[in-house]
């Protein structure tokens, strides 16, 4: 019964998303179409990666607020090679950018381990660090469009034939891979073991600062690889830009998605369903005339109403709990 | 009875000794366990049953001692090198992963291979179902943990300890949450684990039940054991007295006190899930006991008149008046105090000094329109150090660095402060030294004796027969028994506590 | 104050068996992370001295104060907030949403008093609405002050669009503004400190304050009404971040949504680097000001050193790592 409860969360979302559509399809018609697809499609890719790495930190009760830092600093990295080393395959890129956020992700998890910090506190800090990095190694200069391997901008291209472009695929991709990681393998199940009970963990031989730092090394590799998307997405990388407001965008997303705050509680399908509701909402903004710079104030309120949906779900779990104990 | 022709040995403890911060709760145990033997451990609470076994289990590491399995010593660690040990300890609630389905809490820890291997879902289930229908319980290994009965809970971490194929099964007062036909389900599971040649130890207050299922008992007392001996070689009686050695009756002396007038009433008192039509009444100079096995909701009930989570429903009568105790400062008003059953939790401020601990909750008494008066509070602090000889290096050292005693003194302090009419003490001498304990009750006594009216919940028998003028017993969230003084005794109170199956449970 | 062992008159004394020796006296006043923060400041200042001999003056400290002096302030209530064993990650974003208010507000000529509720109302209700969650829904600080950190930020943006709202000429300078000597900002910063230091460590509502962040469940038992202290903290917060929201925009003359973005970095850095305990419970208003002073002698000289504004960025996220590593550190050896 708690756990259909739970199960529902999905269905939940699916609905949010038809009535949105519908809602917004009989404001604006065109909506509906398969072209806002599309535009909806190539607004998913970048969150939908980020999601899944931070997906599997809030399932381990942690919160990476670093991840958009990660992604600029990634990005400018790989962007500034291209530039300079115009020679290296452009294929590359992909193994730099991952490599740096691995890095930079390992950086967090070994903060947070080895001297017992919250994880809050520690990548809140890094996201000011690798932020101010990111400056540094680019002067502060944005890297242009002609310095973007063509190659690397097509992957994103939106062709005429609706053939689906590779960063969609990509995304498509980790999230598939990060099911079967999260629900086949052993150290993805003692992630969720981890965030159900913290306590409990060790005791069952569970290495929490190895997993805690995996965790987190995923997360950074995962906004690594959004960062070299986006130079393919935008075509530039730009210091003050790629990135930022990044991990709010994708902390709504995975709580909308269903993830618990709590720890212990998230699915892939349910994260992706909330990735594919932000990019419903974000296309619908521009037909609706609502201007661009209300998109922030948007992803609040998702988190927000997010926030009290989790809570109204675990209230009905516990309803159902106490009652089952009155029973008795 | 399972015994062996040539008992084999499979743990010998020599010299086991334990210390919390500086009090010894275990002297110098050895105890050898054999293979396939039903193994009790009786005392009173705090006699240190549950922390040798605990000690076993690798959750605690012995201050002195060694521990040897079949025949070698082994450095138990932690609960885990326990467990790979064939060491399993069963909580009474167990530890569990709420989230995870059961069957995926019968196998976290024991799959084998690296962490990238695959988690074989089919065959874990396959496990899970075969062990739950070998147990002989009807739980659906697919739902999550969470939600399941604590009698489920516990066939979930037998069948862990059958699945990892445990030597050594420790079970820590299992029954008490359990139904009579629960209980009867572990037993003959226990019996038969043991003739598979495997060692239980069963920890117990009830001496029917160790009668019924036990080969050997040992019996601890202040954290000494006492006697090794096969069952039946001892009667009851004789089981009582090693475990009370003395009669608390005759060294404890219930002081004279005026019975006055009602100070507390409680009428029909209700909280789903909880508790049901709870009645009583307290008069002033009274000592009424809240007797009851662990988790009758006793706790439920004090927590309820003090505010913390109030009733459903029903009425709560201080000095004849209907109150609405919505939240503890409301309950301090009306003079009502509560030493609560866990100092550490809902106690202490253990890193803040001595003296912020007991004036904490008397801030007007400190203050003079919110301003700090720092002497008045020193002064105040110092009186009841001394009232109560709480012993201490310093009166602005963190209270952590107090003895158990020594805290919990300093938790009544704070209430007698608030000069309470109505005292409601949970567990009161929990964890702390005989000799302290001694002092408390010489407290209680005194306190009853100036004209309060104490309602004191403890699960030690002794203490409630010896301080108590009524005896209520609770079980499964009801009143079962309202015992006068005279008419108390272990038995009666422990026939009212323990919960009646059938026409309990065919409602 | 004397640390004779009490109850000598009773012939019982202490024993190892009853407590732990106490900690000598010199280290319960020295060993502890303030000790480190000022010496840090007292180094800051020297070393800024071999940059210009500017540093050792203190009209330029004073004056380069005022260029943090609001984040500061709200440093300084966020330290109650956290030693209360929860923590507020928007009041930079409140500031912003309710300076946006106010400008916009003065940009129509209204009133001055309207104008002011404006700005306090908006900083009362954005208050109310983390209280609310947090409080009265229970639901953990961290994650819904992430949420109304962008929803605040989100709103001002609304507001504002990517223009700057200016405010009238008589507005600007309070920075200018002398009183006592000091830059009226810098006043308003000693004042508070003192204000809430006296609050925190004189009285009793301060005092419960440490012990709702030292364990909350004794709290509640102990009658303190803890949700009450948080809800006016959250409260207190939102306020705050109003009035260094007005100060903000008479030093800067006009607002953009982006007023104080990433401010909560500062904030929460001034708290750790000055001993707050990140888990509640301990930390000093004293320690949050010798903070906001250091940090304010950093930048400035970083700036006289000419580096540029990103490594500033770099240097105060390594700053927050190490000083909650170091005020953890300290803690767990003074702690038993």
């Amino acid at each position: 019964m708690i756990g259909s409860l739970l199960r529902r969360r999905e269905a939940g979302i699916l609905l949010m998303i038809v009535l949105f559509c519908v809602f917004v399809g009989i404001l604006r018609p065109r909506f509906l179409t398969l072209d806002q697809f599309r535009i909806i499609l190539l607004l998913i890719p970048l969150i939908m990666i980020g999601a899944m790495g931070q997906m599997l930190v809030i399932i381990a009760r942690h919160v990476d607020l670093s991840i958009g830092s990660i992604q600029g600093l990634a990005a400018m990295l790989t962007a500034l090679m291209f530039k300079f080393h115009p020679e290296i395959p452009w294929g590359f890129g992909f193994v730099v950018a991952i490599g740096v956020g691995l890095g930079l992700g390992v950086i967090n998890g070994v903060l947070v381990t080895a001297f017992n910090l919250p994880a809050i506190i520690v990548t809140l800090g890094t996201l000011s660090l690798y932020r101010g990095l990111t400056f540094i190694v680019s002067n502060a200069k944005q890297i242009d469009r002609q310095f973007v391997p063509a190659a690397l901008k097509a992957m994103s291209q939106d062709s005429p034939t609706y053939a689906v472009p590779w960063i969609i695929v990509i995304a498509l991709a980790v999230a598939m891979a990060t099911y079967w990681f999260a629900n086949r393998t052993l150290v993805g199940r003692q992630i969720y073991a981890m965030g159900s009970n913290p306590i409990a963990a060790p005791l069952r031989g569970i290495r929490v600062n190895a997993v805690t730092i995996l965790v987190f090394a995923i997360s950074g590799a995962l906004a690594g690889l959004s960062g070299i998307m986006y130079a393919s997405r935008w075509g530039f990388v730009n210091p003050s830009n790629t990135g930022t407001g990044f991990e709010f965008q994708v902390i709504a997303a995975v709580v909308i998605g269903g993830v618990s705050i709590n720890g212990g509680v998230g699915s892939v399908p349910g994260v992706v369903l909330g990735v594919f509701l932000m990019g419903c909402v974000s296309a619908a903004l521009p037909l609706l005339g609502i201007p661009g710079t209300s998109q922030a104030a948007i992803y609040g309120a998702v988190i927000v109403i997010a926030l009290l949906i989790d809570r109204s779900v675990r209230m009905r779990a516990n309803a159902a709990l106490s009652s089952a104990r009155g029973r008795e | 009875m399972g015994q062996l022709g040539s008992q084999q040995t499979l743990i010998e403890a020599r010299g086991i000794s334990k210390s919390f911060a500086g009090v010894e709760v275990l002297r110098d145990v050895d105890l050898h366990l054999y293979r396939g033997e039903i193994h009790a451990l009786l005392g009173e609470n705090g006699a240190g049953k549950s922390t040798f076994a605990k000690i076993l289990a690798g959750v605690h590491r012995p201050t002195r001692g060694s521990i040897a399995l079949n025949g070698d010593v082994v450095e138990i660690q932690n609960p885990l090198a326990a467990q790979r040990l064939g060491i399993t300890l069963i909580h009474q609630e167990p530890l569990s992963f709420p989230d995870l389905s059961v069957a995926e809490n019968l196998v976290l820890g024991r799959l084998a291979g690296s962490p990238w291997s695959k988690v074989p879902w089919k065959e874990i289930e396959e496990e899970a179902a075969q062990l739950m229908t070998l147990l002989g319980v009807d739980i659906d290994v697919k739902r999550p943990m969470r939600g399941l009965s604590i009698a489920d809970q516990q066939m979930v971490e037998i069948a862990r300890a059958l699945a990892s194929d445990s030597r050594l099964i420790i079970m820590d007062e299992p029954t008490a949450p359990l139904t009579p036909k629960e209980v009867e389900t572990l037993f003959s599971i226990a019996r038969r684990l043991r003739d598979e040649g495997r060692t239980i130890i069963f920890i117990s207050h009830r001496l029917e039940e160790v009668r019924a299922l036990c080969d050997r008992v040992t019996i601890f007392r202040d954290g000494n054991k006492v006697a090794t001996d096969t069952i039946s070689n001892l009667t009851d009686a004789d089981i009582i007295r090693l475990m009370i050695g003395r009669s608390l009756r005759e060294y404890l002396k219930k002081q004279d006190a005026q019975i006055g007038d009602v100070a507390l009433e409680v009428k029909g008192l209700t909280k789903a899930g909880y508790f049901k039509d709870i009645s009583f009444a307290i008069r002033r100079g009274e000592i009424v006991g809240l007797g009851g096995l662990v988790g009758a909701g006793r706790t439920d009930v004090a927590r309820a008149l003090f505010g913390i989570a109030p009733a459903d429903k029903g009425e709560i009568l201080i000095k004849g008046t209907a109150v609405a105790i919505s939240d503890p400062a409301v309950a301090i008003d009306h003079r009502v105090a509560f030493v609560p059953e866990d100092r550490a939790i809902a106690g202490i401020f253990r890193t803040l000094s001595v003296e912020q601990n007991i004036t904490a909750a008397v801030p007007e008494k400190i203050s003079n329109a919110g301003i700090i008066n720092f002497s008045t509070e020193h002064e105040i602090a110092t009186d009841s150090i001394q009232k109560l000889s709480i012993r201490l290096a310093s009166m602005r050292q963190p209270i952590g660095e107090l003895s158990g005693g020594n805290q919990q003194k300093s938790i009544l302090a704070r209430w007698l402060l608030t000069d309470p009419e109505i005292l409601i003490l949970d567990e009161p001498t929990r964890g702390i030294d005989i000799g302290v304990k001694a002092e408390f009750y010489d407290m209680i006594g005194e306190l009853a004796a100036s004209g309060r009216a104490i309602l004191l919940i403890s699960s030690e028998l002794p203490e409630l027969l010896a301080l108590c003028d009524r005896v209520l017993v609770m079980s499964e969230g009801r009143i079962t028994a309202d015992i006068p003084r005279a008419e108390a005794t272990q038995e009666s109170i422990m026939h009212a506590a323990v919960p009646r199956s059938a026409e309990v449970r065919a409602s | 104050m004397s640390e004779a062992p009490v109850g000598l008159n009773s012939t019982v004394s202490a024993t190892h068996r009853d407590a732990a020796p106490p900690r000598p006296l010199w280290q319960v006043i020295f060993v502890r992370p303030e000790t480190l923060t000022f010496v840090l400041l007292v180094l800051a200042i020297f070393a800024g001295g071999q940059l210009s001999p500017y540093f050792l003056d203190i009209r330029y400290i004073l004056d380069s104060f005022t260029l943090t002096a609001e984040l500061s302030l709200l440093a300084l209530i966020l330290t109650l907030v956290i030693i209360a064993g929860e923590i507020d990650l928007s009041p930079a974003s409140a500031m912003a949403l309710s300076a946006c208010l106010f400008a916009y507000a003065m940009s129509f000529d209204w009133p001055m008093w309207i104008c002011v509720s404006i700005g306090i109302g908006s900083g009362l209700i954005m208050g109310a609405i983390n209280s609310a969650l947090i409080i009265g829904l229970q639901l953990p600080s961290i994650i819904v002050t992430i949420g109304t950190l962008t929803l605040y930020r989100g709103l001002a943006q609304v507001i504002a669009g990517d223009k700057s709202i200016r405010v009238p000429e008589w507005y600007i300078g309070i920075d200018k503004v002398q009183v006592l000597g000091l830059p009226a900002p810098d006043l308003i910063f000693i004042l508070a400190a003192i204000a809430l230091a006296f609050l925190l460590g004189m009285t009793v509502w301060g005092r419960q304050i440490y012990q709702t962040g030292t364990n909350e469940t004794a709290a509640i038992y102990a009658g303190i009404r803890t949700r009450r202290i948080k809800a006016v903290l959250f409260l207190a917060t939102g306020v705050t971040a109003s009035i260094a929201g007005m100060i903000f925009i008479s030093r800067l003359g006009s607002v953009r949504y982006d007023l104080g973005l990433g401010g909560e970095l500062q904030m929460v850095l001034m708290a750790m680097l000055g001993g707050t305990y990140i888990f509640g419970g301990r930390g000093t208003i004293l320690g949050t000001f010798l903070a906001a002073l250091l940090l304010s002698v950093i930048s400035t000289g970083m700036t006289t050193a000419n580096l540029l504004p990103a490594t500033q960025l770099c240097v105060l996220g390594v700053l927050l790592v190490l000083s909650i590593i170091a005020t953890n550190f300290i803690y767990s050896r003074t702690q038993r």
